[in-house]
């Protein structure tokens, strides 16, 4: 009976436990915190173009390097450009980025680990574990700056880039994960009952592997924004006159002398959406699985 | 079982090496279409092509292309530059002292500021101190080095003129100016390295001040500075020093960004060069040397953890 209960208790996270994350996310302050600039962000993303308050590329070429003021609350940059405007569209840009790199990483890299840590053919495992090890030796950016060298500048191919560069670490949370549950009660009554392997891994073994990966999403989207920003900074990634935030700042290097606020705000949106999915992640990790807390 | 641990290790990191080169080399062959035309514009005749293709040995089979690349490089032979010609090997190492500078000035200034605020902070957990190194940890982790760099340039070079904002000079030319040149730099690096720093530090000693050796040495009437120093931070060291080295590849990642960004002459600065002038010779070679570089590191505080605690090796077996 005992192990009957324990089975189902194993089997997929049930409504009174996902309940009980719920309940300790919102009380996490800084989860909150996050989950609120995340919440701000998606919103600033999705209806943008109804709420800045310019055209991104009108110019006013009246009024170049303007200081903060009521009509241009961040003031505008050097082709009078409104910059408030241009961060809003930027999110969109961001975030783009850091949900399709960060799914890219996450789809191939769960795969990949998933299959290493269940699979019986060791052979398997060393071979997929030994190319997470070795795209691991290399320093990230310059990983990225090597990926966009082979395809190509662009906003497409950055995603492509930081999706590689980020897959090793999904790769390894997942096999570490289905090493710990694959002798499990549950999974041994399910290849009994005549699951073939893949059913197993999807119906059995994902749905028991997934908080980690969604903590490792949260923190991964900020590192991947960053990325986005550092490669578009060096003009790798989104191309002017597209808005994107590392852009921008990378711009504002020629006007030091006439504006300091292109330098500045910029910055400030990419630092607080970092911190809005650090701290989102750091929630979710407290919530989701209270036994990582402290790991990282 | 000392030797047995670390001709394992070594081993290991051969083996990366070598997938290493296996990646850098596809560099090449991945670029779609022709590289030879890629690398020459479209304008390139058909001699012209042809004589690039022979040059990058395209016209070889893959194995044989490999085997070639992979024996010259081991002979420190990096091929030439498309653009300059010139051997890539002399190139990058006339840039990697700036790129090595940069990362060892940049991980004094982090342990300078890490060690004192994490420790403190792990002293007294929940008080403003403790309060402020979380937040600046957070801050420090959540800044991109770049912008970090550009608000450094904005107060130190554009209002107080205190530094210069970029260039370069060698040690060996002017020790005096080349340290003006590097202070804001490693800062930036330093600042972030850190942020990271302090918290693994903090988490450390929060969790050696809580067993019981520590609670004997007080019980036994030592004065606290030796209970910390001696019994606490001590053996908090394994963790510290593993996660220092872990932390190298990240650091190595920020001091890539921050030389680009104050255009000083090191091994980032010369990819992105190369990246942007098609010169795929080049990018091969610093990506390798730089993914070596931080193999041979993991390898080496492998070592110094094993030395550091023997019990490692027992619990890898």
């Amino acid at each position: 009976m005992n192990n009957i209960l324990s089975m189902r208790e194993q089997d997929g996270p049930a409504p009174g436990l996902l309940a009980e994350a719920l309940h300790r996310f919102v009380r996490h302050r800084l989860g909150m915190l996050g989950a609120l600039i995340i919440g701000g962000l998606i919103v600033v993303a999705i209806f943008g173009p109804s709420l800045a308050p310019h055209e991104p590329d009108h110019m006013n070429f009246m009024s170049p390097f303007a200081d903060p003021s009521r009509e241009f609350l961040l003031g505008t940059d050097d082709f009078g450009r409104d910059i408030l405007s241009r961060i809003m569209y930027g999110a969109r840009v961001s975030l783009k980025v850091g949900f399709i790199s960060v799914g890219i990483a996450a789809t191939i890299g769960t795969t990949l680990g998933m299959i290493a840590g269940y699979t019986r053919k060791r052979f398997i495992d060393e071979a997929i574990m030994r190319s997470m090890d070795v795209l691991l030796a290399f320093p990230t950016i310059l990983l990225a700056i090597a990926i966009i060298a082979i395809l190509g500048k662009g906003v497409t191919n950055a995603m492509i880039a930081i999706g590689i560069v980020y897959t090793p670490i999904f790769a390894r949370i997942a096999r570490g994960e289905v090493l710990r549950i694959k002798n499990e009660d549950f999974v041994q009554a399910a290849r009994a009952l005549g699951s073939t392997d893949a059913a197993i891994l999807v119906r059995h073994i994902l749905p028991n592997i997934l908080p980690p990966i969604i903590v490792e999403t949260s923190l991964s989207l900020s590192f991947a924004i960053l990325a986005e920003a550092a490669l578009s900074f060096f003009g790798l990634g989104t191309q002017a006159p597209d808005p994107s935030w590392g852009l921008m700042l990378s711009e504002s290097r020629k006007f030091f002398n006439n504006s300091i606020w292109m330098g500045i705000f910029p910055g400030v949106a990419i630092m607080l959406t970092v911190m809005g999915f650090n701290f989102l992640g750091d929630g979710l990790r407290d919530a989701l699985d209270p036994r990582m807390k402290n790991v990282r | 079982m000392n030797t047995r641990f670390i001709i394992q290790r070594l081993v290991f990191s051969l083996l990366v090496v070598l997938g290493v080169t296996v990646v850098v080399f596809m560099i090449i062959q991945l670029v779609p279409g022709d590289p030879a035309r890629v690398s020459l514009g479209q304008q390139a005749t058909e001699e012209n092509l042809r004589a690039r293709r022979e040059r990058l040995g395209l016209n070889r089979p893959l194995y044989e292309q490999y085997v070639s690349w992979v024996t010259n490089a081991a002979q420190g032979d990096l091929g030439k530059s498309l653009i300059t010609n010139q051997p890539i090997g002399p190139q990058i190492a006339d840039r990697l002292p700036t790129t090595l500078q940069l990362a060892g000035l940049a991980l004094l200034i982090g342990m300078l500021i890490a060690f004192p605020l994490g420790i403190i902070s792990a002293l007294r957990p929940g008080t403003i101190i403790d309060t402020v190194a979380t937040f600046v940890s957070q801050l420090g982790v959540a800044v991109p080095d770049f912008w970090m760099s550009i608000l450094l340039v904005l107060l130190f070079s554009t209002t107080l003129d205190w530094l210069p904002p970029s260039g370069y000079t060698p040690i060996t030319e002017n020790f005096r100016d080349w340290l003006e040149h590097m202070i804001l730099p490693a800062m930036t690096a330093g600042f972030i390295s850190a942020s990271i720093q302090t918290r693994f530090i903090r988490s450390a000693m929060l969790e050696t001040l809580r067993q019981n050796y520590v609670t004997t040495a007080r019980a036994k009437g030592l004065r606290e500075r030796v209970v910390v120093l001696r019994h606490s931070l001590r053996n908090a060291l394994i963790t510290i020093v593993t996660i220092l080295g872990l932390q190298m590849t990240a650091l190595l990642s920020a001091v890539v960004v921050i030389e680009i960004v104050f255009v000083l002459p090191g091994l980032g600065s010369l990819t992105l060069d190369a990246v942007d002038a098609r010169d795929y010779p080049l990018v091969q070679g610093t990506v390798l040397v730089m993914a070596i570089l931080v193999t041979t590191i993991n390898l080496g505080v492998d070592i110094i953890y094993f030395l550091i605690d023997p019990r490692i090796a027992h619990m890898e077996q």
